[in-house]
C-alpha cells in the first residue's frame, strides 16, 4: 500500500517508473571475485562515517599543550594538540578507540581489497574494450587510496608518524627540479613544521575522499552502463550477461555482505589493536623509533628504499639524491606500465570488438606470468621493508640479509614468471584435452537423449511429414 | 637400477612435478571446503530456460515437500541469527551506558550486530530465495552511425550559429589563463617557493655547542669512544640543527687534508640528520666508529668525515668545524659544510 503510494508519488514528479524497473531487472554475475571491488566500496563507506566521527574531535595542530588526559606517562608533559587529541579519543572518549581503530582497519582492507579487485581484473582481462577507461579510473583511486592512508596515519604527530613524515619529506623533495617547490607546497617548509599538520588534514579528510568519491561514482556508472563480464561458461557470449537479478537476490547477498564487512572491521577494530600512538610517545625530532615501518601497503616502496645502493646522480652543481630511483622512479614506472598495460596488449592482440567474456588466467601464459612476476617482486621488496626486524628476530645481520634480497629481487621474479608461465601451459592443455573429452560425452549422451526421446515422444523429433508441415487455421477443429 | 636412474630426472622436473603435486592438493582442499560449505548455505539455482540438452535437465527439481521443509529450515537460521544480532546490538548500548566500556566488548558486541545482520541477509538469500539464473541479452554500447554522425552534427551545427567564433575562442583561452595565474597566485600564499632554511648550513662561526638542557660543552666533557647531542645555543632542541659530538682518539682521525683542523682533541661534530631520508642518526658504535641510522640502516664513518660506508645513503653526513675558545669551551668554527638533511635538486648549489 505504502509502496504504491510512493512509487505513485516518485513517477509522477521525476517518471522514475521505467528506470526502475530495469535497475530492478539489471543482471549481476554471481562469482565471489567480483565481490572484491565491494569490499573495497564499503570499506570507504565505513572511512567516511568513522572519518566523520574522528574529525569531530581530532585537532590537526603542532601548536603545544599540556596533557592532562588519563594516560598516566604523560600527563604534565608538553606536546602537540594533534598528538593530545588523538590520545583523547583513544583513551578518554567513550567508543573513541574502537571507531579509531576500526577506522585504521578499515583503511588497511580497503586499499587490500582495491590490489586484490586489480589483480583479479588484470588476470582475468576484464580491462579490455570497452572497460579501459574503468581499469584507469581504478588504478587512480589505488593511488589516491595508498596516498591518503600515509596522510592519516601521518596526522597523529605521534613517534612513528614523524618518522613516516621525516621519510615523506625526503622522497618529495628528491624530485628533481620541482622537488623543493612541491615539498613547500604541500608541507610547508623543512620538517617539522606548524604548516604541515593543518594542510594534511585538509587533504585527508576533504580533497582526496572528495576525489575518491568523484571516482567512485564513475567507475560504478562505467560498470552499470556497461555491465559487468563473465566468466567463460555456458550461455555465457559476448552478447550475454548471465547471473542474478538486483532485485531480491543480487541486493540481498550485497547488502549481507556490506554488513558482514562492518561486522568485520567491528571485531578488527574491538579486538586487534592497531597503532597504540600512546605507547609510541610522542614526535621527538631528535628520535627514532628502532623498526620504524610505514603501513604494509608503503612496505614496497620503503623495501626498494633500503635495497636501492648509495648512488646519486650530480648533474654539475645539481643532484638527483639516492631516494629518487627507489621512492619516486620505481613506483611511478610501476603505475605507469599498469596504467599503460591495456592499451599495450592491444597493439599484440587480434581481439575487435567488445570483449565480455573473461579469459581464465591459464589461457594467457605470458600475461599471467608478467602479473606473478611483478607481485613477486612487489612481495621481495615488502620483505626488505622488514629487514632489519627479520634480522633481529632471526639473529643473522641486516647486511647479510640485504644481499640475499639484493639477489632475490631479480631472481624471484624471473623464476617465479618462468614456473607460473609452465603451470600456465600444462594447465591449458589439461584443460583442452578435458574439454575435447566433454565434447565427446556430450555428443553421446545428446545422441543418447535423442534416441530415448525418440522412443518415448516420437512426434517431438520426427522430421517433417512429405508434404510439408499442415497448416492450421483457427476455425477448422484440430484432429488428434 | 637403470631406470630408478630415469624416474629421478632432472632437478628442475622433479622441483617441477613437486609444485604440480602442490598446487593439486590444495585446489582440492579447497576444492572440499567449498563442498563443506555449500552444504550449509545451499544455493538453490533454477534455470529459466528451456533446457537445451539432457544434462541441463538434470538440475534437481524441488518437490512441495522439500520447498516446505527448507523453508522451515531456513526460518529457524534466519531468526536464530536475527535474534543473535540484536542481542549484540542491545550488549552494544549496554555496555556503552553502564560505563563498562571496554574496547574489546564495545567492537564485539558492534561485530555481533553488523555480522549477524549480514549473515541472516545472506542466509535468507540462500534459503529462502529461488535462485533464477538470469540470461539476458546485452545492449550494444555502440551507436548506429546516423546516431553518431547526428549528434556530431548538432554540435557542430550550434558551434556554427555562433557569430564571430575566433573572437570566442580566443576570450575563452585569455579567460581560462587569467584564471590559472589567478589561482597559482593563490598557491603562492602556501608559501611553496623554498626559504633560505633549506639552503641554510644552521651554524654561525662562534657558537656554543649546547646539549639539549642547555649546557655547553668543553674539551673535558666527553672520553674517547663517547658521545653527546648538541645544538648551537639559539636552536636548542630544532630538529634541523640537532649535531652529533663524538669524541675518538686523535691518532685515528683520517680527515682530508683542508679539514685537519676541525677536530680539536678529537672531538667530531656532524649533522645528526641523514642524508637518505632525514631520521635522526641516532646508534654510534664505538669499536668501529660507525654512526648508524636506525631507519634504513646506512652507516658513516666518523674518523673519515662521516663517508658512507654501508646502506643506502650516498652522501657524506655534514660536518661541522669546531674549535676550543681560551677557557676550553667548544665552540663552531663555521656553519655545517653542507645544508643538512635529505638531499634535494639544488643542494650542491
Amino acid at each position: 500500500m505504502i509502496t504504491r503510494r510512493v512509487s505513485r508519488f516518485l513517477d509522477s514528479r521525476l517518471g522514475a517508473a521505467k528506470f526502475v524497473r530495469s535497475a530492478l531487472n539489471h543482471v549481476f554475475p554471481d562469482h565471489w571475485s567480483f565481490m572484491l571491488g565491494e569490499v573495497a566500496l564499503y570499506c570507504f563507506v565505513i572511512l567516511v562515517i568513522t572519518g566523520t566521527y574522528l574529525a569531530l574531535f581530532f585537532h590537526a595542530s603542532s601548536e603545544k599543550v599540556i596533557y592532562h588526559g588519563s594516560y598516566a606517562p604523560l600527563v604534565g608533559q608538553k606536546i602537540s594538540a594533534a598528538y593530545g587529541s588523538a590520545l583523547h579519543i583513544s583513551l578518554d572518549v567513550p567508543a573513541g578507540l574502537l571507531i579509531r581503530q576500526m577506522h585504521h582497519w578499515a583503511a588497511d582492507i580497503f586499499v587490500w581489497a582495491i590490489i586484490a579487485h586489480i589483480a583479479r581484473i588484470y588476470f582475468t582481462a576484464a580491462y579490455r574494450k570497452p572497460r579501459e577507461l574503468n581499469w584507469l579510473i581504478g588504478l587512480t583511486l589505488l593511488v589516491l587510496a595508498l596516498v591518503n592512508g600515509f596522510f592519516g596515519y601521518s596526522m597523529l604527530d605521534d613517534l612513528l608518524s614523524g618518522t613516516g613524515l621525516r621519510v615523506g619529506y625526503a622522497i618529495l623533495i628528491s624530485v628533481p627540479v620541482i622537488g623543493p617547490w612541491l615539498t613547500y607546497l604541500f608541507m610547508g617548509g623543512t620538517v617539522p613544521n606548524p604548516e604541515t599538520l593543518p594542510r594534511m588534514f585538509a587533504l585527508h579528510i576533504f580533497l582526496v575522499p572528495a576525489l575518491i568519491a568523484g571516482l567512485l561514482v564513475l567507475h560504478l556508472g562505467m560498470i552499470w552502463r556497461q555491465m559487468h563480464t563473465n566468466y567463460p561458461g555456458p550461455k555465457r557470449t559476448n552478447q550475454t550477461i548471465v547471473g542474478s537479478r538486483l532485485w531480491p537476490s543480487y541486493t540481498a547477498k550485497s547488502l549481507g555482505l556490506l554488513l558482514l564487512v562492518f561486522g568485520v572491521v567491528a571485531a578488527l577494530g574491538g579486538f586487534a589493536q592497531i597503532d597504540p600512538v600512546w605507547i609510541y610517545g610522542p614526535y621527538d625530532p631528535a628520535a627514532t623509533m628502532a623498526g620504524a615501518q610505514p603501513d604494509w601497503y608503503l612496505g614496497w616502496v620503503e623495501g626498494a628504499m633500503r635495497l636501492f645502493p648509495g648512488v646519486n646522480l650530480r648533474l654539475g652543481h645539481w643532484l638527483v639524491p639516492e631516494v629518487f630511483f627507489p621512492a619516486v622512479l620505481m613506483p611511478s614506472l610501476v603505475f605507469l606500465a599498469l596504467y599503460l598495460y591495456p592499451f599495450v596488449e592491444k597493439l599484440f592482440s587480434i581481439d575487435e570488438g567488445d570483449q565480455n567474456v573473461l579469459r581464465m588466467p591459464y589461457e594467457q601464459p605470458v600475461k599471467t606470468a608478467l602479473g606473478v612476476a611483478v607481485f613477486t617482486f612487489m612481495l621481495v621488496l615488502l620483505t626488505a621493508g622488514g629487514d632489519d626486524i627479520i634480522a633481529v628476530s632471526t639473529g643473522r645481520s641486516v647486511i647479510q640479509l640485504r644481499t640475499l634480497l639484493r639477489i632475490l629481487v631479480f631472481v624471484a621474479p624471473v623464476t617465479a614468471a618462468i614456473l607460473t608461465y609452465f603451470v600456465c601451459v600444462r594447465l591449458r592443455t589439461r584443460k583442452a584435452a578435458s574439454d575435447a573429452l566433454a565434447e565427446t560425452t556430450d555428443v553421446l549422451h545428446r545422441r543418447k537423449s535423442v534416441e530415448e526421446t525418440r522412443r518415448l515422444e516420437p512426434e517431438l523429433l520426427l522430421p517433417a511429414p512429405p508434404g510439408g508441415v499442415p497448416e492450421l487455421s483457427s476455425d477448422e477443429p484440430r484432429s488428434a | 637400477m637403470n631406470n630408478g636412474e630415469e624416474q629421478r630426472g632432472s632437478g628442475l622436473g622433479a622441483f617441477l612435478e613437486l609444485g604440480w603435486s602442490l598446487l593439486r592438493f590444495f585446489s582440492r582442499l579447497l576444492r572440499f571446503l567449498g563442498a563443506v560449505v555449500a552444504r550449509v548455505l545451499p544455493a538453490k539455482v533454477v534455470t529459466t530456460e528451456i533446457p537445451e540438452s539432457g544434462r541441463d535437465a538434470d538440475l534437481p527439481m524441488e518437490s512441495e515437500a522439500q520447498i516446505e521443509s527448507r523453508e522451515r529450515t531456513g526460518s529457524v537460521l534466519v531468526v536464530g541469527s536475527f535474534t543473535v544480532a540484536i542481542l549484540g546490538g542491545v550488549g552494544f548500548v549496554f555496555f556503552y551506558w553502564t560505563g563498562a566500556i571496554s574496547t574489546a566488548m564495545l567492537g564485539g558486541s558492534l561485530a555481533v550486530f553488523l555480522g549477524g545482520m549480514g549473515f541472516t541477509l545472506v542466509l535468507w538469500a540462500r534459503w529462502m530465495m529461488v535462485h533464477k539464473e538470469a540470461v539476458e541479452p546485452r545492449e550494444q554500447l555502440k551507436s548506429s552511425p546516423i546516431e553518431r554522425e547526428s549528434t556530431t552534427e548538432a554540435f557542430c551545427g550550434g558551434a556554427r550559429d555562433v557569430r564571430r567564433r575566433r573572437l570566442l575562442k580566443w576570450m575563452g583561452l585569455g579567460g581560462a589563463g587569467v584564471l590559472a595565474s589567478m589561482l597559482v597566485t593563490l598557491l603562492r600564499s602556501l608559501g611553496i617557493s623554498p626559504d633560505n632554511s633549506l639552503y641554510s648550513h644552521v651554524w654561525k662561526g662562534g657558537q656554543r655547542l649546547v646539549t639539549l638542557d642547555g649546557k655547553p660543552v668543553s674539551l673535558s666533557s666527553l672520553r674517547p669512544g663517547s658521545t653527546v647531542t648538541v645544538f648551537p645555543e639559539d636552536k636548542v632542541g630544532s630538529e634541523r640543527a640537532q649535531t652529533v659530538l663524538i669524541r675518538v682518539k686523535e691518532e685515528l682521525l683520517q680527515l682530508p687534508q683542508e679539514r685537519s683542523t676541525w677536530a680539536p682533541s678529537g672531538y667530531l661534530a656532524y649533522s645528526r640528520v641523514c642524508t637518505h631520508a632525514g631520521c635522526p642518526v641516532g646508534e654510534y658504535e664505538a669499536e668501529q666508529s660507525l654512526l648508524l641510522c636506525p631507519c634504513h640502516q646506512s652507516t658513516f664513518d666518523v674518523l673519515r668525515a662521516a663517508a658512507p660506508t654501508g646502506g643506502p645513503a650516498a652522501r657524506a653526513l655534514p660536518q661541522l668545524p669546531l674549535y676550543a675558545d681560551a677557557d676550553g669551551t667548544l665552540r663552531a668554527g663555521g656553519g655545517f659544510s653542507e645544508p643538512p638533511g635529505p638531499g634535494f635538486w639544488g643542494i650542491l648549489s
